[in-house]
This record gives C-alpha cells, sequence and structure tokens, in this order.
C-alpha cells in the first residue's frame, strides 16, 4: 500500500503545485521519484510529529495542499491534541498519512501497534477517516483528497499487499461503501487491512453453502448509512471486522448506528481486537491469529454467531 | 533585565507620541474587558501592548482591506490566553466595530475567551492550547518559499510557552529550511501561571538557546518603542529565522499589578479599574 501511496502523490504532485509531501523520517527511498520530480515540496520534518502536524496546518491555511505521512501511531497518539486543534478546529485540509495501520509492524511491539486510531479519529469534528483495504483504495482515496480537500486521516497497511479489487476504482467516493459481492443472510464489512482476510472469508462460507456479501467500507467517517440501511434491511446476520480494537472503531460506530433503528434490524457482530495489548512476539499474520483475525479465527467466529446452517 | 524595563521615561520622543496614546487605550480597554467579563489573563495581557502596538501600526502589512490578501503578512498570537490585547489592536485598526466589545466572551458574542477560528477578521489562527503558534508560523513561513510569495509571519510566545516540547521542534526545523521570513517574540515577563518562568524551567540564557538552534537573536526592553523598531528592522533583514526575547514586565502599565502574578487570575474591581484609568491617564473608553 505505502507503494501505491508514494506512486500516487507523486503522479499528483505532477499536475498540482500546491501538493507539499511532510514526512516524520521515515520512507526511506519510499519517495525518491517524488523528491526527484519535486525537490522543494517535500520536508522531512524529522522525528517532531507535533510540529509537523501543525505546520502542515499553518501550510494548508496558506494556499497549499500538505500529506503528512509517517508510521500511523506515532502520528496519531503522538499529535493527537495538534490533530484536534489545528487540523479538525481550524478545519485544515491536511492529509494524514498512517502507515503501518493495526497489526503491519506486530513484531515492532505495541509501541508500533495502531489499535485504538481510529477511535480517536473519528471522535474529531471536521475530519474524514479512511481505512484502505488494498492498494487501489489508498491510490483512489489519495487521489479522492486533492479533488475535494478536507482534514483527512488515511491509514493505510505496509507493502507488498495484494490488490482485492479487481481495476482501478475510477468510482471511489469517500463515505460510500464498495460492494463486491452479493450473498444472501450474512454480510461481511470490511474496512482497511482486513478486507482481503474477510475475501477469503466470504470465499470460504460459500464453499460450505453460506454465500455472503462483502463490503468494503473503506471509509469509517462520514460512515455510509445509507448502504448500512440496506444491508441491515436485506441481511440476518452483519458482522464487522477491523484490525483495531473492539471500543471505538468501525464496529462500534455501526453499532451506534443501528442502536438508533427504529425498526427491528440484522443482528450484528463486531470483530477487532481485544481490550488489551499484545504481549506475544510473532509477525502480522501470527499477531492477527492471537486475536482471532486470520481466516481461521473469523470463520470459527463467524460461524458460531451464525449458528447451524 | 528588570532595571532597563523599570524606566519609565523610556518611550518620551515625540516621534511614539501616537504609539504611545494607542498603548494607553489599548491598556484601558483590556481591563475594562477583564473587568466586564470577569475573565483572567490579565497580567499577561498588559505585558506585551507595546509589542503588538508597534507591529500593528509601523511593521505589519495588513490592513482590514487585505485581511485575506494572500501576500499580506502573518501575525499569529501564540500565547492565546493574551487575546484581548490583539483583539483590543485589531479594533482600534479597523479590523472589527468597537460594538462588539459590548458582549465580550458573553453569550453569542463574536469575541470567545480564546480566538476560535475566523472568530473576526485578523485572527490568523485559534490558540489558547500553549505551544502551537511558532509550529503554526513555521508552516506559514514555509508556505511564502513554496509559493514564491514574499511576507513576515511574526508570532508572539510566552516564556511559559517555551515549556512546550513543540516549540523547540518548530524552533530546530525554520533554521533547516532558512526561513528568514519568521520573526518569533517571546514576551519575557518572567511569570507562568503559578510561578517564576526560569525557576520552573531552565529557560535561560533564553537568547543563547535560540542562537544555539541557529536563530539570529536579539535581547530587548519590551517595553521600548526605539529598542522594539530597531530589533524588528534587524529581524527583516535577517539571513536566519529571529527571535527577539523581549524583557517585559507581567500587568506592566498599572502599578499595583506590575511583576504581581496574582493577576494572572484575579479580577479587577470598579474602583481599581477607575483607578488604572487615572493611572493610565485615560477618562473613559
Amino acid at each position: 500500500m505505502r507503494n501505491a501511496f508514494a506512486d500516487e502523490i507523486t503522479q499528483i504532485a505532477k499536475s498540482d503545485p500546491s501538493v507539499v509531501l511532510l514526512s516524520g523520517d521515515i520512507g526511506n527511498r519510499l519517495f525518491d521519484k517524488y523528491k526527484e520530480s519535486n525537490p522543494e515540496r517535500f520536508v522531512n520534518c524529522g522525528v517532531a510529529e507535533a510540529n509537523m502536524v501543525t505546520m502542515g496546518s499553518g501550510l494548508a491555511m496558506s494556499g497549499m495542499k500538505p500529506v503528512a505521512y509517517t508510521i500511523a501511531s506515532f502520528l496519531i497518539y503522538r499529535a493527537f491534541e495538534q490533530i484536534r486543534v489545528d487540523l479538525s478546529y481550524h478545519d485544515a485540509a491536511v492529509l494524514l498519512v498512517g502507515v503501518g495501520g493495526g497489526l503491519s509492524y506486530a513484531s515492532n511491539g505495541s509501541t508500533h501497534h495502531t489499535l485504538e486510531d481510529i477511535a480517536l479519529m473519528r471522535s474529531l469534528p471536521n475530519m474524514q477517516v479512511i481505512c484502505a483495504g488494498d492498494p487501489l483504495e489508498v491510490r483512489a482515496a489519495t487521489e479522492a483528497f486533492f479533488k475535494d480537500p478536507k482534514p483527512t486521516y488515511l491509514r493505510i497497511g505496509k507493502k507488498g499487499e495484494a490488490p482485492v479489487h479487481e481495476k482501478a476504482l475510477h468510482n471511489f467516493v469517500v463515505g460510500k461503501s464498495i460492494c463486491l459481492k452479493r450473498g444472501q443472510s450474512v454480510a461481511l464489512l470490511a474496512t482497511g487491512n482486513m478486507l482481503p482476510n474477510c475475501s477469503s472469508v466470504s470465499d470460504e462460507l460459500e464453499k460450505r453453502g453460506i454465500p455472503s456479501s462483502l463490503y468494503s467500507f473503506h471509509t469509517v467517517k462520514p460512515l455510509d448509512k445509507e448502504c448500512l440501511e440496506e444491508i441491515f434491511v436485506g441481511h440476518e446476520y452483519v458482522i464487522t471486522v477491523e484490525e483495531h480494537g473492539r471500543l471505538g472503531g468501525f464496529g462500534s460506530a455501526v453499532a451506534e448506528w443501528l442502536a438508533s433503528q427504529k425498526q427491528p434490524r440484522a443482528r450484528l457482530l463486531t470483530l477487532g481486537t481485544p481490550d488489551q495489548f499484545l504481549l506475544y512476539t510473532g509477525n502480522q499474520e501470527e499477531a492477527r491469529k492471537k486475536f482471532g483475525l486470520d481466516k481461521a479465527g473469523l470463520l470459527e467466529q463467524i460461524t458460531d454467531f451464525i449458528g447451524p446452517v | 533585565m528588570k532595571s532597563r524595563t523599570a524606566n519609565k521615561n523610556i518611550n518620551n520622543s515625540s516621534k511614539f507620541d501616537q504609539l504611545v496614546t494607542a498603548t494607553a487605550n489599548i491598556r484601558g480597554k483590556i481591563i475594562q474587558l477583564s473587568h466586564q467579563a470577569k475573565t483572567p489573563h490579565l497580567g499577561s495581557s498588559l505585558s506585551f501592548v507595546e509589542l503588538l502596538v508597534y507591529l500593528y501600526w509601523n511593521f505589519l502589512k495588513i490592513s482590514p482591506k487585505i485581511a485575506k490578501d494572500p501576500a499580506r503578512d502573518r501575525f499569529v498570537l501564540s500565547k492565546g490566553h493574551g487575546i484581548t490585547t490583539l483583539y483590543a489592536v485589531l479594533a482600534e485598526r479597523g479590523f472589527f466595530p468597537q460594538e462588539f466589545f459590548e458582549n465580550y466572551a458573553q453569550a453569542g458574542s463574536p469575541l470567545p475567551e480564546h480566538p476560535s477560528p475566523n472568530c473576526v477578521p485578523g485572527i490568523e489562527a485559534a490558540t489558547g492550547s500553549l505551544g502551537h503558534g511558532l509550529s503554526i508560523a513555521t508552516g506559514i513561513a514555509l508556505a511564502s518559499k513554496m509559493n514564491a510569495i514574499p511576507y513576515s509571519v511574526v508570532t508572539l510566545l510566552s516564556d511559559g510557552e517555551c515549556n512546550e516540547g513543540s516549540t523547540w521542534e518548530a524552533a530546530l526545523l525554520a533554521p533547516a529550511h532558512n526561513l528568514d521570513n519568521l520573526i518569533a517574540i517571546v514576551d519575557f515577563n518572567k511569570w507562568q501561571a503559578t510561578g517564576r518562568s526560569a525557576e520552573i524551567t531552565a529557560l535561560e540564557p533564553l537568547k543563547e538557546k535560540f542562537e544555539a538552534f541557529g536563530w539570529n537573536s536579539i535581547r530587548i526592553d519590551g517595553h521600548d518603542f526605539r529598542q522594539i523598531k530597531s530589533a524588528l528592522a534587524k529581524a527583516k533583514k535577517s539571513d536566519k529565522p529571529f527571535a527577539i526575547i523581549a524583557d517585559t514586565v507581567k500587568g506592566k502599565g498599572i502599578k499595583m499589578m506590575e511583576d504581581d502574578n496574582n493577576w494572572h487570575y484575579r479580577i479587577p474591581s470598579k474602583e481599581e479599574v477607575d483607578s488604572a484609568f487615572e493611572e493610565l491617564g485615560i477618562k473613559s473608553l
């Protein structure tokens, strides 16, 4: 996903002289092509996330379209007050790109995990929260920001993720989920880097005689309520899946919406990580397994929830 | 440093008559507002009146007509708790009508106790949380270079604000990008909310700290127009970001408030307002 972002921002900056890329001293070589074509509009802000975010606000107030890029955990947690005051309160259109969202950097330990960022960011007024599910969503979301700049958090994975979508998402709209597959009774709602796992879970369910719908809710805020309305009327079981804590994230957003609905609706299961730090050394797939977010873990929880077919 | 600021006749040259009159009126307004709305931070607001008056009367290329002009100079009040001084200056310079003060900080007022984004023309940033202004100003100064639109960016910080790590993050970055259009003024009134600032953190030597961070810097009496003028002229010519360490007196201009930190929070009574007005030589506003 990060290569897709680097390539996309390089392309966009070629035709838009107001683009400026701020980096928190990461992305070694990643932005070489960007820097080659726009040396004046790349600023390595060093290991100083608070200043990077607020400077981004100052740039946005002065006619620029800034992007602040660094590891998601440092970007959101270290600079949260700056994000709240200087971006959200000022409605300053800065694109915050958090790389390594969720458990992408599992083996680095909990300092590098982001399992509370969606909860924090979606609580901020004026803030859009987008969790890209594959490299094509990264490209489309980046493009969408520059067409209509608003304070935005784009949470991406790391490198090498295979695309889930078959082709470029020319019709991508912030706040409009994408239906990848229509089934019956069960709907899987994935956000961010859980999309590939949800796609394989959906295929497996089909093999077991349970055709499921699959949606990519790339945007957690603003939430696609129109689509939720259809989903909760058209299915019996709805399952949200995110590489994020169950407290306050995408599943919580859907549950909050559901609680306000008057008519009885489909039952909801929210899958994510438990209320704890991961004190286990392992890579992303192993960490997911610990938290039941691998394919087998997801299948087990989902089949438990929907009961015997 | 205190002896320099204790000199009462520093601004006695007729050259500065207009500015001296303005400072008296602004001080009167600040005291009046604190009394009227029962809002604190009076001492903090009184310490940078000369600095702000000089900036808005003689230095910044900014006026109500060009309040949104991309080429205007910018001023960011980093110490947002001193906002009544900026409000009073902006009103005096015609950015908004004096009537806006009638319900200052009360229900429905356009003027909150800390400025909100674009609450009135002339407010560049919503401050109130400390340690943001220098980073905002750095971003604005950087945009000038990237857009090739020349303008100066001035930000005014409190000494207490120099406790914030983010202030020093910006201080480290600005010289690396040769932001010669960036001017930081520290209103060094020696007090923060609950104690002497140089005792709470090792703030001194402050000028040398900025220099060690790669800035050009000067230390002046922040109530002396001659020194303010000369410092800003140097800042304008500087080939690096420029820090003005302005020695000031908290509560300046009203004897009973000067250097008394109780006035960080205390609200003046009607009698105290009257006596302050008398001391300032103004009858009413």
